[in-house]
């Protein structure tokens, strides 16, 4: 039965392996090359990213703005997640529906909306002048702020899903002890319902991360040309600029720095049960 | 559930946290919900202008999308990959996650681990790799490249929603159909994938949609004639904002929602995804 079951494994390991780890292989061989033959071997193209500023500036401001898109979705996601967990079995469906659309949408058609609405004539500046906030029209489109909102609303399925499935798992009568023993509903949140449901939190946090900073079409519709994340930097100097070692030598850079921020978050993961049940 | 108490009080304290995490939840939801309906609303405008709330209602960008041959080609292009991807998904991926759900070696989690790597890796350098790797071959893109990739960046959804559907699934179940003489592939048939139907079902209809939406790799791998939807309504937008943009993006969420519905229905969607 075990030989049996692994050789189901085989065509999609192959699929893998030939269009996956080879082209990742290929690249890391390009990354590793002066032209584009894939002949000298050199490092030139990694000392070049890290010697201009402007090339690690752009990789610092990508890693950041995962970093803010993450902590917004987990201000709202928490809340959100504590209450699905609470209501009745329908309401969590019709809530959790609601939460799914916007990432079930098409990303175009969801940067889209979010451009008639954040434009200078846009929704939001005419609510806010209507309100007499600003007699100024705000600046949101092609700024960071913009791109932060955006990936917050789009990502937060990834955030919502993880930490509702570790709270619904939660034994309640935890937190009727502990408000038994006299502690009020926010320090049991603080103290007992939070630290529980941290590797829900932090699975969420992994998949939003990693989605914020590859969102290619969001940060480049909504940022606009001179907000310039690592995505479009890829994209720009393999097809705009057609460098394709350097492009190379940049994906494989961007990969690692997404994979030790999700290294680093999946050790805490690792960390955090021990900790909860002491 | 409440706690019987001896004499009523005004518990304040659990008032304001159900207060202020209520009021977060409804300022997120709006938040959620809002970009898709001004959509809808903007795109009935009767005007040339896309303007919030709209400047009277009409239906005339929708009739206008009868007119746009090229986006009907994308469109048409875009389901076509979605389907072949889609499928390949599951009948690679529902196998697959059988395997790794029965196995407990190491090599099975490492598997597990490089099918699930797609998700968490930026797809465009994937595109890019892709793409390098097929001249590198001598071939130029096409379409049954392009639908490969997809395969690559989908097939996590699949595994996802099987294996979670695997992990409910009573192995005294397969058991008892192998002891009552049923081969294998009747045990497959008749008990396995009716259990976990919903899940494959499920993970296909992610992997449908996340297909239909891909950007990243399909701006690689798609070749010169080929174009899909969601690159095509990119263009639109990065060059003239019309209207029609508006209609199109209306059917588009209007059809998410459907067959969001339908998802719902039939293969559970909300209780799969989590």
């Amino acid at each position: 039965m075990q030989e049996d079951g692994l050789r189901l494994v085989l065509p999609l390991a192959a699929v893998f392996v030939g269009f996956f780890v080879a082209p990742l292989f290929m690249l890391l061989a390009l990354s590793l090359s002066r032209e584009a033959d894939m002949h000298a071997l050199t490092l030139a193209h990694y000392v070049k990213f890290f010697t201009d500023p402007f090339n690690y500036s752009i990789l610092w401001a990508t890693l950041l703005l995962g970093v803010k898109a993450t902590v917004l979705c987990l201000l709202f996601g928490y809340p959100i997640a504590w209450i699905a967990s609470r209501v009745h079995a329908r309401w969590q469906t019709v809530l959790l529906f609601l939460v799914i659309l916007p990432i079930m949408t098409s990303v175009v058609v969801r940067t889209f909306s979010w451009i008639v609405i954040l434009g200078r004539q846009g929704v939001l500046n005419r609510i806010a002048m209507g309100l007499g906030l600003t007699s100024e029209p705000l600046r949101l489109l092609f700024t960071e702020t913009g791109v932060v909102m955006v990936l917050a609303q789009v990502q937060m399925p990834l955030m919502v899903l993880p930490i509702l499935t570790v709270m619904s798992k939660l034994d309640p009568n935890l937190a009727d002890a502990s408000r038994v023993l006299g502690a009020g509903e926010w320090r049991t949140l603080w103290r007992v319902t939070l630290p529980l449901s941290l590797p829900g939190v932090i699975a969420g946090c992994i998949l939003t991360y990693s989605a914020s900073v590859t969102a290619f079409v969001t940060q480049t519709l909504i940022g606009g040309a001179r907000l310039v994340y690592m995505p479009l930097h890829i994209y720009q100097q393999a097809i705009g600029a057609n460098n394709w070692p350097f492009a190379a030598a940049i994906s494989i850079i961007f990969m690692l720095a997404v994979l030790c921020v999700v290294a680093v978050l999946n050790m805490l993961m690792r960390v955090t049960p021990d900790h909860a049940s002491r | 559930m409440p706690a019987a108490r001896p004499r009523w009080r005004p518990d304040w304290e659990s008032l304001s946290l159900h207060a202020t995490f209520a009021l977060i939840s409804a300022v997120a939801i709006v938040f959620l919900i809002a970009p898709s309906l001004i959509v809808i609303l903007t795109s009935l405008t009767a005007s040339q202008s896309l303007r919030f709330p709209p400047d009277g209602l009409s239906l005339r960008w929708y009739a206008a999308l009868l007119d746009a041959h090229q986006m009907q080609q994308a469109t048409w292009t875009s389901l076509v990959v979605a389907f072949w991807a889609t499928l390949l998904c599951a009948v690679l991926g529902t196998p697959a996650a059988l395997a790794i759900a029965r196995s407990d070696r190491v090599g099975a989690r490492l598997l597990d681990l490089l099918f699930m790597s797609p998700l968490l890796l930026p797809a465009l350098a994937f595109g890019f790799a892709a793409l390098v790797f097929i001249y590198k071959l001598g071939l130029r893109p096409s379409i049954p490249f392009l639908i490969l990739g997809h395969v690559i960046v989908c097939v996590p959804f699949v595994l996802r929603t099987t294996l979670a559907a695997l992990t409910q699934l009573d192995p005294s179940l397969l058991d008892a159909s192998a002891s009552l003489g049923a081969g294998r592939w009747m045990t497959f048939r008749r008990v396995t994938l009716p259990l976990i139907g919903r899940g494959v079902g499920a993970g296909s209809f992610l992997a449908f949609m996340a297909s239909f939406d891909n950007v990243p790799v399909s701006l690689f791998l798609a070749d010169e004639r080929t174009e899909v939807l969601p690159i095509h309504l990119w263009q639109q937008i990065e060059t003239n904002l019309d209207v029609r943009t508006a209609a199109a993006s209306g059917v588009i969420v209007v059809f998410t929602l459907l067959l969001m519905l339908l998802a719902e229905r039939f293969a559970g969607l909300t209780s799969q995804m989590r």
